[in-house]
């Protein structure tokens, strides 16, 4: 691993990404990635966070027209509630604060308890979960849908929508809207190896893959021996349409989990478009690359979001961050 | 009686065991769960024992309270504020007394615990640090030979684990296949629960 120690892995990583954009304020110490002009006045602000590990979400994704802050935590672990507090108070410009939540437990609980600690200091506060895998089967019995690849849509839906003045409540509803019409699904090539460990955390013997994994090296809930690009392709984009199947247009994400190359990701994407075509899907937009990523996982996930006309506006909107930018 | 003193050094014996066999709960972790429950509250509990170092709050219920802010601004993830809840919750119940006694850490443990289940929406059963809480709990009454009785139906608590299915925190995604492990949780629970036997077994 190209570290120092795991326990400097964040703070290294924070410095470094201090020093290659002096457009965002790093606050290595506290852990809060902030825009610079934040906080802007008028302006609803969006606050994101969550395990590092995933990279460029969500720090990368910090900029006009995307998030106004982000709170990194330790590798794969939720921030703490002085993070997202901080961020809360650094980027509200008096029109309210908007907390992105991935549902996992922690999330939920250090966002829970920062939210109570916002609102008691007079902060305007609401919070969207974003719960779109799945391979996680929803019900009372489990921690319920992990939030994964839908979170770019909604931290870039939601994002334009905020920097175009739109209120709070307005921007709450089109996250929540962004999160309800989308779906994931994800497949892992290889396990993933954290820092802390130093060895994989499942073992997957080569030639093997593992269905619906998540993107901390939960192992998924099946394994099979090797498929093709083409049959993974069916099957993800299936479980995807089967669980929501769309009425209008859709945004595609076709997202790598740190070790797959592009070449590869694009040779999927060409299958994960025919198989949507031949089930009657209209794509709007694709994106392609690593944005939701686990670490040195290889393998890929699908999100597709249905979107209609003002969503896809939102979407087409100057976005300037590291890791994703556009128009303007 | 048990004092502030007590509270620290069960605290900080916690911090020693968690310090012991913070990779041995990465590991169970790694099994059925992301691989970082171990270093996660060894970084918590360090900065408990650099708080209790620094700092000497005057009664049992202060101690818990620092110790478990510690927790909630060092940890993450659920430990953070499940642990942090816990020892707040308990503290918060023990109020300004300078001593307490068995009976009265008990009742307090038991209202902690109750906390835990509610912010995690949790029961026992569910394959969670709640299989070695609450049994510990249960044992204890208004001995301080309890604390012993807690140690083993926390350990009892943590094996009965291996079967379960897990149905809450990040070893649910998995299903069925999360059985056949033990829960870091419910390990890390009990090293709690085993520090509180040792301390007061040491203070004789």
């Amino acid at each position: 691993m190209l570290i120092n120690a795991p326990e400097t892995v964040v703070a290294d990583a924070l410095r470094g990404m201090a020093a290659a954009h002096p457009e965002l304020n790093v606050d290595v110490e506290n852990r809060v990635i902030v825009r610079r002009d934040a906080p802007v006045a008028g302006q609803v602000g969006l606050v994101s966070g969550g395990g590092s590990g995933h990279e460029p979400l969500h720090g990368g994704f910090v900029g006009p027209g995307m998030l106004s802050a982000a709170c990194p935590g330790e590798v794969f672990t939720s921030p703490v509630p002085d993070q997202m507090l901080r961020a809360a108070t650094a980027v509200d410009g008096g029109a309210g604060v908007l907390f992105i939540v991935k549902n996992y437990t922690g999330d939920v609980l250090n966002f829970d308890m920062a939210a109570e600690l916002a609102e008691d200091e007079g902060i305007r506060l609401a919070k969207v979960l974003v719960n779109d895998d799945v391979a996680v089967i929803d019900s009372l019995f489990t921690a319920g849908r992990r939030g994964t690849g839908a979170t770019l849509f909604v931290e870039k839906i939601a994002g334009a929508a905020a920097e175009a003045g739109a209120p709070l409540d307005r921007v709450e509803a089109i996250a929540r809207q962004v999160n309800e019409n989308s779906r994931s699904f994800g497949v892992a090539l290889s396990s993933v190896t954290t820092p802390a460990k130093g060895t994989p955390t499942f073992d997957l013997p080569s030639g093997e893959l593992e269905l619906g994994i998540g993107i901390h090296g939960e192992p998924g809930r099946e394994r099979r021996s090797t498929m093709t690009s083409r049959e993974i392709a069916d099957f993800a984009v299936d479980a995807v349409l089967e669980d929501r199947p769309p009425t209008g247009p859709v945004l595609v994400l076709v997202n790598g989990m740190g070790a797959t190359p592009l070449l590869e990701l694009y040779g999927f994407n060409a299958e994960v478009q025919r198989v949507l075509t031949q089930r009657g899907v209209t794509v709007a937009r694709t994106l392609v690359g690593n944005y939701v990523t686990s670490l040195d996982m290889a393998g890929c996930s699908v999100t597709i979001c249905q979107a209609d006309e003002e969503l896809l506006r939102w979407w087409d909107a100057p976005v300037q961050t590291p890791g994703l930018r556009w128009g303007r | 009686m048990l004092d502030a003193e007590f509270f620290r050094r069960w605290l900080l014996l916690s911090a020693d065991l968690i310090d012991r066999d913070a990779a041995h709960l990465t590991e169970l972790d790694s099994a059925i769960g992301d691989a970082d429950h171990g270093s996660n509250l060894q970084r918590g509990f360090t900065a408990v024992r650099t708080a209790l170092e620094q700092e000497s709050p005057a009664t049992p219920g202060a101690v818990l309270m620092l110790a478990g802010r510690r927790l909630i601004s060092t940890v993450g993830g659920a430990s953070g504020p499940l642990y942090g809840t816990l020892l707040r919750r308990t503290g918060k119940e023990l109020g300004e007394s300078t001593e307490v006694s068995p009976g009265e850490l008990g009742e307090a443990l038991r209202a902690g615990v109750a906390a835990v289940a509610q912010l995690g929406g949790a029961k026992a059963g569910d394959k969670t640090m709640l299989d070695s809480l609450e049994p510990a709990v249960a044992a204890l009454d208004d001995s301080s030979a309890s604390f012993g009785a807690a140690r083993e139906a926390a350990a009892k608590g943590t094996l009965a684990t291996v079967p379960l299915v897990a149905r809450k925190g990040r070893a649910s995604y998995l299903g069925e296949r999360s059985a056949g492990h033990e829960d870091p949780g419910a390990a890390s629970s009990a090293l709690i629960i085993a520090a509180l036997a040792d301390t007061s077994e040491a203070t004789k």
